[in-house]
């Protein structure tokens, strides 16, 4: 530890894992009999090609950061929060009923409903696996994952049973009144003078998830919750000899997460769905944990690893659509991101700690 | 006699859907014992119902594919005992990354060697396992209900149950269980007596990528006729609540599997159950495996202590 030069450590190392990745999925597209270079220039063209395309990719890099920094701020207590589905599918929930419930006279105002509406809910979904963290030792991963599949199964009894309309066949909520449509990044753009294609579900979500972005770095770095929410995850011991109360970061440290997880509903339901469906959240709360290990825990990392992923995303897309090669590359792709940054770390560290340590010597 | 035969077929059908949570409840009971958390069950047991079928459509040969199961799923068991084991890394995320690898891998590959969008094509007889072996060796050919639920079944489902007693004489009654056992413990004392922890490890993990190989082989060619994409559909995740239900004991795994195998059978049956002052939903059902895990695991009614190093890679001569 400590023989390599910081840059090396922050930037070298997530790079050298992505290009491994990369490898690989060439390696497998290749084996299946396709051309990889004309995978990776469909990819390129079709979401980073136009502004069309940039729009979609910021639409997913949108979820991505909000489910991003949910694992992050966990991670930083040392807490392993894989519930970001469930709690991202119960933040659409808040989004929803804040949507449906209360006639808003303007698109603000509903924004700024269904934030308290997402982050409540979503926060409350943690809570409970939270809770039994910090008082009865449970393991959080298993209990989130627990969630996770619980909030699937409440979420088809309430589309079934109780928010679809009547008459309506496919389990869905009512259609949000068009007040509560948000700005879309292209007209905004447009406003003052961009030329940016608003075909493409990118929205004022993409600046709230900044700004989360922005508020978690300054939570993390220059508040005292920040800093006992670090140390705890440093060393649980210490922490609680400097009188930090363990039950209680636990739970803000997973509700925080909770929350931020469930701001994703924000963009997915109100911004682009404009209706709570089945699945809304597909899968962003997983890619979350490959996009806060390969952002290296830092807000600044995950935003760009965040437009990583949605550019991976959007490609996976155009693959499907422009060549025969199916989108679950991006799965296999995804997959091994998360192997070789979260479970490999030390196999891409220590030839690369010799590397640098011989050419000092 | 309607009830009877609609119990009748709700039994069969949970002796059919707890056989491979059965499977894989019992692999993730040899790693996690051994100290190593496998969140990956699903992930294995996947990719192995997938090389499974593909084998098997290939050959022609239910034995090829299931040998071909085992050898995908063991595979995907060595990666996760690489990344638990020798690179010291985080056992979740590898788990994690395992499920996904699977999930991306089956489809990419089965969509191009098969053009069905994902899926195997339908196995005929001699590609999957017969339906009621033992019933057929005898000749039976119109068994009363008691016999075809008792004898009706396929070759797995017998193994299944035979593996049950064989973990609990395994863990509990060997000297290799002993050690996997306190590998799991306190691997520092094991090493101390001069027993490889990392080679005790790779072993316990490797009878559980055997495991969920055969987990994925029954999903694929027995439950089914072929491969369908992201067709274990959580069944990993509920054999790791089965088996922290269970809380890591073989005969209690069973029980546990045969209990989430019935509410997957009824919710199966029934969409919704009325029972006088109030109904069940369907969905209450599907989700009452989940809840009862977080109920033990809660520690209300009888703590669930998982192995004291579980998680926890072994670094010798700290």
């Amino acid at each position: 530890m400590g023989k390599m030069p910081r840059w090396a450590d922050i930037v070298l190392v997530p790079l050298i894992c992505l290009v491994i990745a990369f490898v690989f999925c060439g390696i497998l597209i290749w084996f299946i009999g396709q051309s990889p270079v004309e995978a990776l220039t469909t990819m390129v063209s079709g979401a980073l090609g136009s502004t069309r395309g940039w729009g979609y990719t910021l639409y997913y890099a949108t979820n991505f950061m909000f489910t991003g920094l949910a694992v992050s701020i966990a991670f930083q207590a040392s807490l392993f929060n894989i519930g970001g589905e469930g709690q991202a599918t119960l933040g659409g929930l808040g989004v929803a009923l804040s949507c449906l419930l209360i006639p808003w006279p303007h698109w603000s105002l509903a924004l700024l409903g269904s934030i308290v509406g997402a982050m409540a809910f979503g926060a409350a979904w943690a809570f409970l696996p939270a809770w039994l963290q910090a008082k009865r030792g449970s393991h959080i991963v298993i209990t989130t994952m627990m969630f996770n599949f619980i909030s699937y199964a409440l979420m088809n009894y309430l589309l079934v049973n109780v928010l679809r309309p009547i008459g309506k066949m496919d389990p869905a909520s009512a259609r949000f009144d068009n007040m509560t449509n948000l700005p879309k990044l292209g007209d905004m753009l447009g406003a003052i003078g961009i030329p940016f294609s608003n075909k493409n579900p990118a929205n004022i979500s993409l600046l709230v998830a900044l700004a989360c972005a922005v508020g978690v770095w300054a939570l993390l770095w220059h508040t005292r919750l920040g800093y006992a929410l670090r140390a705890f995850g440093k060393s649980e011991k210490a922490a609680v000899y400097a009188g930090i109360n363990p039950v209680k970061i636990t739970l803000y440290a997973l509700m925080l997460s909770g929350g931020l997880s469930g701001m994703m509903a924000i963009n997915a339901v109100q911004g682009e769905a404009h209706r709570l469906v089945l699945n809304s959240v597909e899968g962003a709360g997983f890619i979350g944990i490959a996009v806060a290990l390969m952002g290296r825990n830092h807000p600044f990392g995950i935003v760009l690893a965040s437009i990583l992923f949605g550019f991976l995303y959007q490609g996976g897309v155009q693959l499907a659509m422009g060549t025969t090669i199916p989108r679950e590359v991006i799965t296999v792709l995804q997959a091994l991101v998360i192997l070789f940054t979260g479970a490999l770390p030390y196999m891409v560290q220590k030839p690369l700690e010799r590397l640098f340590a011989g050419g000092r010597a | 006699m309607m009830e009877m035969a609609s119990f009748l077929q709700i039994l069969e059908s949970t002796i059919r859907l707890a056989t491979p949570l059965l499977f894989a409840c019992l692999a993730g009971l040899y790693s996690e014992r051994a100290g190593v958390f496998d969140i990956g069950l699903e992930g294995k047991m996947l990719v192995a119902a997938f090389a499974a079928a593909s084998a098997s459509y290939a050959t022609g040969n239910v034995w090829l594919g299931t040998l071909a199961g085992i050898g995908a799923s063991l595979l995907f068991a060595g990666i996760h005992g690489m990344a638990a084991i020798t690179f010291r890394g985080n056992q979740l995320i590898s788990g994690v990354a395992i499920n996904f690898l699977a999930s991306g891998l089956t489809v990419v590959l089965g969509a191009s060697w098969f053009k069905l969008g994902g899926q195997t094509p339908t196995l005929v007889d001699g590609m999957r396992f017969s339906e009621s072996p033992l019933l057929d060796l005898f000749g039976v050919t119109d068994a009363a209900p008691l016999v075809q639920l008792i004898f009706g079944h396929s070759i797995l489902v017998y193994v299944a149950l035979a593996l049950v007693p064989a973990s609990a004489w395994l863990l509990y009654r060997t000297r290799f269980g002993l050690r996997l056992r306190a590998v799991g413990e306190n691997p520092a004392a094991v090493d101390t007596a001069g027993i490889s922890v990392v080679s005790l490890r790779y072993a316990a993990v490797a009878i559980t990528g055997v495991l969920c190989g055969l987990a994925g082989a029954y999903m694929s060619m027995a439950l089914s006729a072929g491969f369908l994409r992201e067709m274990t559909a959580g069944r990993g995740f509920i054999a790791l609540a089965a088996l922290i239900f269970a809380k890591w004991r073989p005969w209690y795994c069973l029980m546990a599997c045969t209990l989430f195998g019935l509410l997957d059978a009824v919710a199966i049956r029934f969409q919704s159950i009325d029972i006088g002052i109030l109904v069940i939903p369907v969905q209450f059902t599907q989700a009452l495996p989940y809840i009862l895990t977080v109920v033990i695991l809660a520690g209300f009614v009888g703590k669930a202590i998982p192995p004291r190093a579980g998680g926890e890679p072994y670094v010798k001569e700290r």
